[in-house]
């Protein structure tokens, strides 16, 4: 087998032997956050105050969840688990919606994140003899830093230019002949723009792969990227409370992303009811450290949603897939007791060409049951004039929606134009439902 | 054959005048108008003195429209004369989709509009019993 592998004893570990170290590592996280006022007072409300509680992984469960708003609350240091003379760095997050959050790292931590990127970058089929222009900002930001530290330890040629200034970018891929890069999916779509207005075309460059994260994006978009420079571009997921990028990362196999499971517990759960969900169904990913001494988390609510891929990779290893992120469980819609999320109804939308692609989701209360509304508008272009097709129209919408949702929404089609934009954040729910 | 322009509105009020406003600035002239009700949305079917100009000022604005031909028939406006017409359909098992009628003259002439399958044989069907089937143009000189 010729899969480029970076660390073979832990990416192809027998599941038995990767679940016993899971549990290893999972006692020593517990010992650690006991070290932190947080979670000495959450653990002991659980009746869980010694490491050894925890008999078997299934324990896990006996975990609170952790949130943002709980690191949030323990702003600046409440979830420190070590001395800060033992501390090396430190990441926070912007802060633009409420108190930022804090993640503190040791020396072993980060050598551990350096660890789990380069196991990344080799497995999407990078070598030492590339050229890495890291296109993401450094600083706070853990994308940047943490690529870095990765792509100098798989010991390729680091250009750390940082994001922004588009001209100097592609000058410098064409100088130093940059064979991979890493960046956000639109920034690169904005570069290839830019190519022509530098005077430069694709051919003038070697580029040959990309990693690309740090927003969600389609998978027509990764197609889209990889047709317009001739490259493979890779998903990478990270998030800066499970240290940043380096979490989960694409093969060259692209059939979703391994997460590495040695140093994170995974779980999927209900974001409504908080239950854990079996195999392949669409939940909130939660997340648990499991090498991370100063700021360990137990049970992280990401908010971010998706679900693992069944079935082993053609890689060989060993560790779970996640497919890619889906939206957020924020805007999760509970409707009848049923789970909706909007990407679900966006997703049907886009595949139905007579309608355009602004819609609107109202939510209402007939007597005690919930009215989903979905709005959407007719595509001026496709338009007979023949009102028995809209009838037929709004049918097979309502169909779609109904095996893709499980509830069968009102859909109602409106003039072109009516509806707020599909760019930037528009919003796209409204909740007419009494609160009770 | 006529030609009838279609507009989808949203069900609410400022909708309808948003399109005969645009047929105002353009001096466009409506012969009849229906509008088929959806709950949320209707479509308004109309027939124009330029159903050409009509659909080109609607789609600028933005509005989905389209055009399609239709069945228009000169009968007397008297007690009989549309049964007269849809006798020869009902003998042909020619099944009527939509339609509508307005009075052009009364007491002398009216006009049958409808949506068939295949307009151009039951014109001709039509044609062959004496009636008289309309052009955008002869339309306007009734």
């Amino acid at each position: 087998m010729s899969v480029p592998v970076w660390n073979p004893a832990v990416e192809f570990m027998e599941r038995e032997a990767l679940e016993r170290l899971q549990l290893t590592r999972l006692r020593q996280t517990v010992a650690w956050a006991l070290k932190t006022p947080f979670y000495r007072r959450r653990l002991a409300e659980v009746g869980l105050t010694h490491p050894e509680d925890l008999g078997s992984l299934r324990d896990l469960r006996k975990l609170p969840y952790t949130t943002k708003d709980d690191l949030r609350a323990a702003f600046p240091d409440g979830l420190l688990a070590v001395d800060l003379e033992r501390t090396v760095r430190l990441h926070t997050s912007s802060g633009t919606t409420g108190m930022p959050t804090v993640i503190y790292h040791t020396r072993p931590d980060l050598d551990h994140w350096t660890e789990l990127v380069a196991r990344c970058i080799v497995a999407a089929g990078a070598t030492a003899r590339d050229v890495f222009q890291n296109m993401t900002n450094y600083g706070m930001f853990t994308g940047g830093l943490g690529l870095h530290y990765g792509a100098e330890r798989v010991g390729m040629l680091v250009i750390p230019v940082s994001s922004g200034n588009t001209g100097r970018q592609i000058h410098l891929m064409r100088n130093f002949q940059t064979t991979v890069v890493h960046a956000t999916p639109s920034y690169l779509l904005h570069l290839h723009a830019a190519l022509a207005g530098e005077g430069v075309t694709v051919d003038q460059l070697r580029l040959r792969k990309a990693f690309i994260g740090a927003e969600p994006h389609s998978e027509e978009t990764r197609r889209k990227i990889e047709a317009l420079f001739g490259i493979q571009a890779y998903n990478s997921y990270g998030l800066s409370e499970m240290n940043g990028p380096g979490v989960a990362f694409e093969c060259v196999h692209q059939t979703g992303l391994h997460l590495w499971e040695d140093a994170y517990m995974l779980e999927i759960i209900d974001p409504g009811t908080l239950q854990p969900l079996p195999e392949g169904q669409t939940g909130e990913i939660v997340m648990t450290t499991l090498q991370r001494q100063a700021t360990p988390l137990l049970r992280y609510r990401t908010r971010d949603l998706s679900h693992l891929v069944s079935g082993n990779c053609p890689c060989g290893r060993t560790h779970r897939r996640l497919a890619r992120i889906k939206g957020r469980s924020d805007d999760m819609l509970i409707v009848n007791g049923v789970n909706v999320f909007p990407s679900q109804i966006e997703d049907v939308l886009m595949k139905t060409p007579e309608v355009g692609t602004n819609y609107l989701i109202q939510l209402e209360k007939r007597g005690s049951l919930d009215r989903l509304v979905v709005k959407t508008e007719i595509y001026a272009k496709l338009f007979t004039g023949d009102p028995r097709t809209l009838d037929d129209l709004r049918e097979r919408i309502g169909e779609a929606l109904r095996s893709a949702i499980l509830i069968k929404p009102t859909v109602e089609l409106h003039e072109p134009g009516s509806l707020p934009v599909s760019e930037g954040k528009a919003k796209r729910v409204v909740d007419l439902r009494p609160a009770f | 054959m006529m030609e009838q322009l279609s507009v989808f509105v949203d069900n609410r009020p400022g909708r309808l005048n948003a399109v005969t406003g645009i047929l105002r600035d353009h001096q466009i002239d409506i012969r009849a108008m229906t509008i088929a009700d959806h709950r949320a949305y209707g479509v308004v079917k109309l027939l124009v003195s330029d159903s050409r100009l009509a659909h080109r000022a609607l789609v600028d604005q933005g509005f989905a429209a389209a055009l399609k031909p239709v069945l228009a028939i000169a009968i007397e406006d008297r007690p009989g004369g549309l049964h007269e017409l849809l006798e020869v359909l009902a003998e042909r098992a020619i099944n009527v989709l939509d339609a509508y009628g307005f009075v052009v003259a009364p007491g002398q002439r009216a006009v049958w509009c409808m949506e068939v399958d295949d307009p151009d044989a039951v014109a001709r069907l039509i044609a062959a019993r004496g009636l008289e089937v309309l052009a955008d143009h002869e339309l306007y000189r009734l």
